[in-house]
């Protein structure tokens, strides 16, 4: 049972020291904002009580109009209105026109960089990142009007099957939005902390994800407190607005009338539609006569009609679901939990043939277009450090291995699928010509084993090589990736003790300067002061630093350090607390660093005591 | 990086698999960079190289192959990335023997299994006496042929498995 904590009066915590942190689920068609309030996890509604908000960006007059108001203008203005970037995110043009030849944007290639796409609106050039900061600064806005002041962090959502280009263009918007980035989260996983699985019985979890136009299916197994994603699958192009067409398509050959020749009505019976797909949900049947032009029409259905219009649809789903299992190497009465996410799954047929397959009640309490960011916001609230006690730990892995080209075309694989993030791995390489000085390094994301087939993540070339006969020369190629799945790569040549360094970010990310005038350009828009908020940042970081330092040097600083190491770091602590009361933003920046550099060693050998302290405790337990 | 001290086991090839997966936890609980979610860039930064070198150090010492490898690097020989020919004539013979067997049993679904089986068996008896080899004081080279022996098992072993997975539909 759980004890009330009752405070002795005047020690009450201060209610201001909670953090604030959202979880938001970045959407393809709705995007969301929720957070842990009360102990309560909820989403936050705008003004006009809409939890929803469409993931659509008008950029008109100057202004970018984000949700309903640009939801509204679509058809009037389509060349202006984005509709789900989500889908081009950290995607090439070419990727895009192929995939959806009649988009009716003004795409503009970029002559610095071919992966990079850019949309002309509104008189302006935007990237799908730069439209993605839309839609999360609007979130943002809206979390720190409900909540009454500035956010600590930001959980957000990305498919389990999302890339590294594709990660790092979601936190690239986010940054560009002013949200610190707590953590990426894989949606399946969210789901699932929403249900409170991870602290439920171990075994395997599928998430059966069918939003209004995609369908994605994740195996997930859940060992140890290690979220382990085994195998995702689905289909980018089904999903409920194939229902509702349908329907359409139904009551048109039931009439003999051609649903599409007049565009105005299809739309409304389309939207008509949809109102019927809903209210099948909770009725048998609905009885309706509507009139189009002239003519007046019987567009009643019944859940049977219904049901067996939509069967071969579902059908698809069940498929992909077998798929998946097959991939993860796991067969359907091995998964004990399954979670419904979309707003799809509300469709009495889905769960029931959902159920069906996998043998087991899909569990369907939790409103499923909100399950994804309400998991998120749970996460988001133990990463802001409000739940200090929590033991709850999400281990995540790479979706897709990474490699890097070798001769002739092929892929070296450096880091496998599935491997636990973070992870760093480094391979040698050798020189191919005597007195060779440079060397391409061309990383890529992908299972296959030719460079072709896979998505090239970033190429740059190592400098400064020592001229030496072929294959002499040992270039170590490091890749490291991080919890959120992002990779950096670093390549040195060591046999000469003289050593070359480079550091890339991926083609598809944003170089750092960018971000800055970026961040620059949005900020001179929305009034606020970059300065200002440059200055601020460096502060709340100084004393982050400073209070993370001294509470370490109090707890094992004399242990750990000899006099003379305590008394320079102490003087280098006291110098930063100087200098970030002033507001000179580099020199704070510039005395944070010299306490970093000074602070190294300590911060190693503390994690190694730690480490070495538990480790002794234990055996001397089981003893 | 010597992964069997991070884990704080004995330099064995035979290891508590039972403690290892309880260090990890531990391991975890200290060092994932959410843990220090609200902490100074360069606490993140030193979690997310302890962490890396947990995770792998997992991974390492969890299989059998991986471990043994990674014991004889601490002995002073790396095969890991190695491109080396078996000289010993009599093991020469058996994976011709096992090729060939292979080669006659691939459709057949009862001889594929049998043959798995066998070659399981094979598997954990090198495994054995390697274990006992490395406890007493063998000379590396001798250690890294019986090593590179078991890489080769365990690659054929996955062929095997390989020609299994086509009878699954």
């Amino acid at each position: 049972m759980a004890l009330l904590q009752i405070a002795e009066p005047g020690q009450a915590a201060a209610p201001h020291q909670r953090k604030l942190a959202v979880g938001i689920d970045l959407g393809t068609t709705n995007s969301l904002v929720a957070t842990v309030r009360s102990g309560q996890t909820e989403t936050l509604a705008d003004e006009s009580g809409q939890h929803l908000l469409p993931s659509i960006v008008r950029y008109h007059a100057g202004e970018a109009i984000v949700g309903i108001a640009a939801q509204a203008q679509a058809n009037r203005d389509p060349a202006n209105t984005i509709v789900s970037v989500k889908r081009f995110l950290g995607r090439s043009l070419q990727d895009i026109q192929s995939t959806w030849p009649n988009l009716p944007y003004q795409f503009v290639p970029d002559a610095n960089n071919d992966n990079n796409i850019q949309v002309q609106v509104d008189g302006q050039i935007k990237t799908p990142v730069e439209v993605s900061a839309d839609i999360l600064r609007s979130l943002r806005a809206r979390a720190e009007a409900t909540l009454g002041d500035e956010l600590t962090g930001a959980v957000i959502t990305v498919p389990a099957y999302f890339d590294d280009a594709q990660r790092q263009s979601t936190k690239d918007a986010a940054q560009l939005a002013g949200l610190n980035v707590l953590r990426l989260l894989n949606e399946p996983t969210a789901a699932a902390i929403a249900y409170g699985l991870d602290s439920g019985q171990e075994g395997l979890i599928a998430v059966y994800d069918l939003g209004g136009g995609t369908f994605d299916i994740s195996i997930l197994r859940l060992h140890k407190g290690v979220f382990e994603v085994l195998a995702t699958g689905g289909n980018s192009a089904l999903g409920g607005d194939d229902f509702d067409h349908a329907i359409v398509a139904l009551w048109s050959a039931r009439h003999g009338f051609d649903a599409t020749a007049n565009k105005t009505y299809y739309r409304e019976l389309v939207s008509l539609a949809k109102h019927t797909k809903q209210a099948l949900t909770s009725s048998d049947t609905v009885s309706q006569v509507v009139s189009l032009g002239e003519h007046e029409y019987d567009l009643s259905l019944t859940v049977d009609e219904f049901e067996s219009a939509i069967q071969p649809l579902v059908q698809q789903t069940i498929k992909a679901c077998r798929r998946s299992l097959k991939d993860a190497e796991v067969t359907p009465d091995e998964v004990l939990q399954v979670v419904m996410v979309g707003g799809s799954t509300r469709v009495p047929l889905v769960r029931r043939k959902v159920g069906d397959f996998f043998g087991t009640e899909p569990l369907t309490d939790i409103d499923p277009d909100k399950v994804v960011a309400l998991g998120a916001a749970t996460q988001a609230d133990i990463l802001a450090g409000n739940k200090p006690d929590s033991e709850m730990l999400l281990l995540d892995v790479l979706p897709l291995s990474l490699g890097l080209e070798t001769m002739g075309g092929l892929v070296e694989k450096v880091i496998g699928r599935n491997t636990t993030i973070p992870v760093a791995k480094a391979q040698e390489f050798t020189t191919f010509k005597d007195g060779q000085t440079a060397m391409m390094i061309h990383v890529l994301q992908g299972e296959r084993e030719l460079v072709e087939d896979c998505r090239s993540l970033a190429k740059f070339t190592l400098t400064g090589i020592p001229p030496m006969t072929a294959g002499a020369a040992h270039i170590r190629v490091t890749f490291q990736v991080d919890a959120d799945g992002l990779l950096s790569v670093t390549a040195m040549e060591k046999s000469t003790g003289v050593q070359a360094h480079i550091q890339v970010k991926p083609s598809f990310g944003l170089a750092e300067e960018q971000i800055a005038s970026m961040l620059k350009a949005s900020m001179t828009h929305a009034k606020d002061d970059m300065q200002q908020r440059m200055l601020k940042e460096q502060q709340v970081e100084a004393a982050r630093v400073i209070e993370a330092l001294q509470s370490a040097l109090a707890e094992s600083g004399q242990t750990l350090l000899s006099d003379a190491e305590l008394s320079e770091l102490t003087q280098h602590i006291n110098t930063l607390a100087d200098v970030a009361k002033g507001d000179d933003t580099d020199a704070i920046k510039t005395a944070i660093s010299a306490v970093d550099a000074a602070s190294q060693a300590f911060a190693t050998r503390r994690m190694d005591y730690s480490i070495q302290q538990a480790l002794a405790g234990k055996t001397v337990d089981t003893i | 990086m010597n992964y069997f001290a991070l884990f704080s086991l004995p330099e064995t090839l035979d290891i508590d698999k039972q403690q290892l997966g309880q260090t990890y936890q531990t391991l975890q609980q200290l060092t994932h960079p959410d843990k220090f979610s609200t902490g100074s860039e360069q606490e993140k930064r030193i979690a997310m190289q302890k962490n890396s070198q947990v995770n792998d150090g997992y991974s390492v010492l969890k299989h059998p192959l991986s471990r043994a490898q990674h014991l004889l690097a601490m002995r002073g020989v790396d095969i890991k990335d190695e491109q080396h020919t078996m000289q010993d004539p009599l093991f020469l013979m058996q994976q011709l023997e096992w090729r060939e067997a292979l080669e006659d049993a691939q459709n057949d679904e009862d001889a594929l299994w049998e043959f798995h089986a066998s070659v399981t068996r094979d598997i954990q008896s090198a495994y054995q006496s390697l274990a006992t080899a490395f406890a007493t004081d063998t000379d590396p080279q001798q250690l890294a042929d019986d090593v590179r022996k078991l890489t080769f098992m365990y690659k054929f072993q996955e062929q095997v498995s390989q020609h299994l997975d086509k009878f699954e539909d």
